[in-house]
């Protein structure tokens, strides 16, 4: 039973990142987005995410929950020397909810609309950047259980180059998926070039940034380049991930929303696996090359039992009711909502 | 302050502030599935604007409280991670469940904001009615693992270590019946109450009456039912906190000398150091009678407990006193709406509406006060007679800051959501009532 539980983990994590992130995306587009084509952006914007945003953001309360009831010490040491990182992102989720929220259900328009979609831009720029500096963290290396200082145990736990540069990827990568979304909710051919001028723009940047987390890697003696391509599941992971790119570039200017929204949705969980397989089933590496490791930390086999089923019988009921929702408010292929 | 109150304050404002949204969030639902209904029923537009307005309320507030869920669910290891390291893998099964039912809440919630005109109309209602149930289940699933922490079940405690764990029994522990339907019942009468309060006021003000009419009237229902039904649910919870935490009923009651036939008291300032109650109206033997259903028998006080295991009995007692006295003023309202139900003249007169304005926060109050007592009535401890709060805190230092933060983060939401609601109700004849004469009394 404990396999159950992990894989709804890692399951939970990547859905997570998928989803939750294409929806911070949707954020860090409109941010990037000019003064002439905001109010559009806006509007497709809404009706991408409105009705699915909230069911989001449910996969990491889940992931939460799998970890304070199954792995309760890895759950403990995290919020200890990551308080300050989950702290911010707590923050940037009460931001950008509420403000989500608030700017299409405020009864009266006027100037109070700026201040929403500033918290809400701003928001899902940091929320997402703050989540990978987290789960850079969580693998670099950096946190010290031994550490006698403040800066030690609490700052420098997250505060290096590679945790930095695993967020500033986070957030491009959010901003990707979010743009080959984007690309199918466009009501007119001049957004759905706009969209995939976005699409182009954010796939360099990544390359950029993944490039920059590797080089982040090297300075903080993470040994990133090995387990990616040390392995040959990271290696052929990555070659698929590539492989799959050149595939949607050549897909993305048909009409057809959904081979391009699964290819990217495979290359990020291809990225996530070469870099995840390798230390599995270690879940945090702390500093001096100790490890947790989730069959070493896990609860008690009678708590991962009930776990398990709680798992296994809520899925039957969430997976179909989502993926009714998801299809329920597609965009129809006649261009209406 | 020191970093052990401020994480204990941080956590009370947090939860302090979650419950309001947590209680609307789960009721309102219900609300709106009965005006719905309505709707479908006798096609009377004024039903379908009333449920339309309520919804952009409800959304505010479930988004609202769906952050500060989430933020919930990461203080608990923020501010205790010590206490979640033992406490996760024990109590740990209502919060997946939990998760599952706040899940489907969201998605239901989804289809049924963004479902007008889409759905089969029956199906769209149903969809509410599920947000409304699994937002209920949500918060029972929740109270059940806050009453494990007053009566912890399913494992063994022997030398400091948690052994035998069975998390289902965790689950069903001694507390959490009581516990969650006292719950259950405050979360209608508060959120009745504040609903009914806010279009009493506005049928005042003979503003949109009609639909404000429709209005107060299902909230009103709702919170009469419910205030009547939660002096039995509470006088079952004192005995079952009689049995379980003496301690915790002891403070509530500032009870401090054991005895046969112990008084009631009502109000009054306790004065720890010496151990007595001044200006307080004792009634005699009524608080044996309370807790164990008998005037005569013998009701355990603080001196059965250790000196530092005392909860702080001021707190808890003035909390209770609230708590109750609001409950007792929100049974008498109700009891008075039933007789309007069946005195029609009483029913919109303006008497009766000033009535249910006065009482628009006591619900809240009550639930505040309420959540004052289980928790710092269990004081000192975070799992009742087996680990100390002040053993669960935090090693990080500097959390003054954060709750300072947080606070501010918490006022700025509450005023945010304070001006979205009454700038709601301010648009309710351009938005949702049209048309519709103003001064019309429904007949």
């Amino acid at each position: 039973m404990e396999y159950v539980v992990i894989a709804f983990l890692y399951l939970a994590i990547l859905l997570y990142v998928l989803l939750g992130g294409a929806d911070f995306g949707a954020g860090i587009i409109e941010l990037f987005t000019s003064q002439r084509d905001i109010r559009r952006t806006r509007k497709t914007l809404y009706h991408a995410i409105g009705p699915i945003w909230e069911a989001n953001h449910m996969w990491l309360i889940i992931v939460i929950v799998i970890l304070f009831v199954g792995f309760p010490i890895i759950y403990s040491d995290l919020s200890v020397y990551l308080h300050i990182p989950l702290l911010i992102m707590l923050l940037g989720i009460i931001a950008r909810g509420t403000a989500f929220v608030f700017r299409h259900y405020d009864a009266v328009e006027d100037e109070m609309q700026e201040l929403y979609n500033k918290v809400f831009v701003w928001s899902s720029f940091i929320t997402p950047f703050f989540l990978g500096v987290i789960a850079g963290s969580t693998i670099s290396g950096h946190i010290n259980k031994e550490a006698q200082t403040f800066l030690d145990a609490y700052i420098l736990s997250w505060l290096n180059w590679f945790s930095i540069g695993v967020g500033l990827f986070t957030v491009v990568l959010c901003g990707f998926l979010a743009s080959v979304y984007l690309i199918g909710e466009a009501d007119n051919e001049n957004d759905r070039q706009r969209f995939i001028q976005k699409a182009k723009r954010t796939n360099i940047i990544a390359v950029m940034a993944g490039t920059l987390v590797f080089a982040a890697a090297i300075a903080d003696e993470v040994p990133l380049f090995n387990w990616v391509f040390g392995e040959p599941v990271g290696l052929i992971a990555v070659g698929a991930a590539t492989l799959s790119l050149i595939v949607m570039w050549k897909w993305i200017h048909t009409k057809i929303r959904f081979v391009p929204r699964v290819l990217v949705g495979f290359q990020v969980t291809m990225i996530l696996l070469a870099i995840s397989y390798a230390h599995f089933p270690n879940f945090v590496i702390l500093k001096g090359g100790e490890n947790l490791s989730l069959h070493e930390y896990m609860a008690p086999l009678k708590t991962m039992w009930a776990l398990g089923w709680a798992l296994l019988l809520g899925s039957v009921f969430i997976l179909p009711a989502l993926f009714y929702l998801y299809y329920s408010f597609q965009k129809k292929e006649n261009g209406s909502y | 302050m020191d970093d052990f109150l401020a994480a204990r304050s941080q956590m009370a404002l947090s939860l302090g502030f979650h419950i309001i949204f947590a209680c609307i969030g789960m009721v309102m639902p219900f609300f709106m599935a009965v005006s719905h209904y309505k709707w479908i029923r006798t096609k009377l537009d004024v039903y379908k604007n009333l449920t339309k307005a309520w919804s952009k309320g409800v959304a505010i507030f479930f988004a609202t409280g769906a952050v500060s869920g989430t933020v919930l669910s990461f203080e608990l290891g923020l501010l205790w991670p010590t206490f979640m390291r033992h406490a996760g893998p024990i109590f740990g099964i209502p919060f997946s469940l939990e998760g599952t039912a706040f899940f489907i809440e969201a998605i239901a919630l989804g289809f049924f904001l963004y479902g007008w005109d889409r759905f089969n109309r029956w199906f769209h209602w149903a969809t509410g009615v599920v947000v409304g149930v699994s937002g209920l289940a949500s918060g029972i699933l929740v109270v059940s693992a806050n009453a494990w922490m007053n009566s912890p079940a399913g494992f063994d405690f022997v030398n400091g270590e948690y052994l035998n764990i069975d998390p289902i029994e965790a689950m069903f522990n001694d507390a959490w019946f009581f516990q969650a339907l006292h719950m259950t019942l405050a979360a209608f009468a508060s959120t009745g109450f504040a609903v009914a309060g806010v279009h009493a006021a506005m049928i005042l003000q003979k503003k949109n009456v009609l639909f404000h009419s429709k209005a107060f009237k299902i909230a009103a229902i709702f919170a009469a039912v419910a205030a009547l039904l939660q002096p039995i649910s509470g006088d079952f919870s004192a005995k079952d906190v009689a049995r379980r935490q003496p301690a915790k009923l002891a403070a509530m009651e500032a009870h401090f000398y054991t005895q046969k036939s112990a008084p009631l008291i009502v109000g009054g300032i306790p004065d720890v150091k010496n151990k007595k109650v001044d200006f307080a109206i004792e009634l005699p033997g009524m608080l044996s009678f309370l807790a164990h259903g008998d005037f005569e028998s013998e009701v355990k006080g603080l001196d059965t407990v250790p000196e530092d295991q005392h909860p702080p009995v001021q707190i808890v007692h003035y909390a209770f006193q609230i708590m109750v006295g609001c409950g007792v003023v929100m049974m008498m309202i109700s009891i008075i709406f039933f007789a309007a139900m069946v005195r029609k003249r009483w029913f919109y007169s303006s008497w009766l509406l000033k009535l249910f304005v006065l009482a628009l926060p006591l619900g809240f109050i009550a639930v505040e006060a309420g959540w004052t007592v289980t928790e710092v009535g269990r004081q000192p401890w975070i799992i009742q007679d087996v680990m100390r709060t002040v053993d669960a805190v935090t090693p990080m230092p500097g959390i003054v800051w954060s709750f300072y933060l947080f606070t501010m983060v918490y006022i700025s939401l509450s005023v945010a959501v304070i001006y979205l609601l009454h700038r709601q109700i301010k648009m309710v004849p351009i938005l949702y009532d049209k048309g519709s004469d103003p001064s019309t009394l429904p007949s």
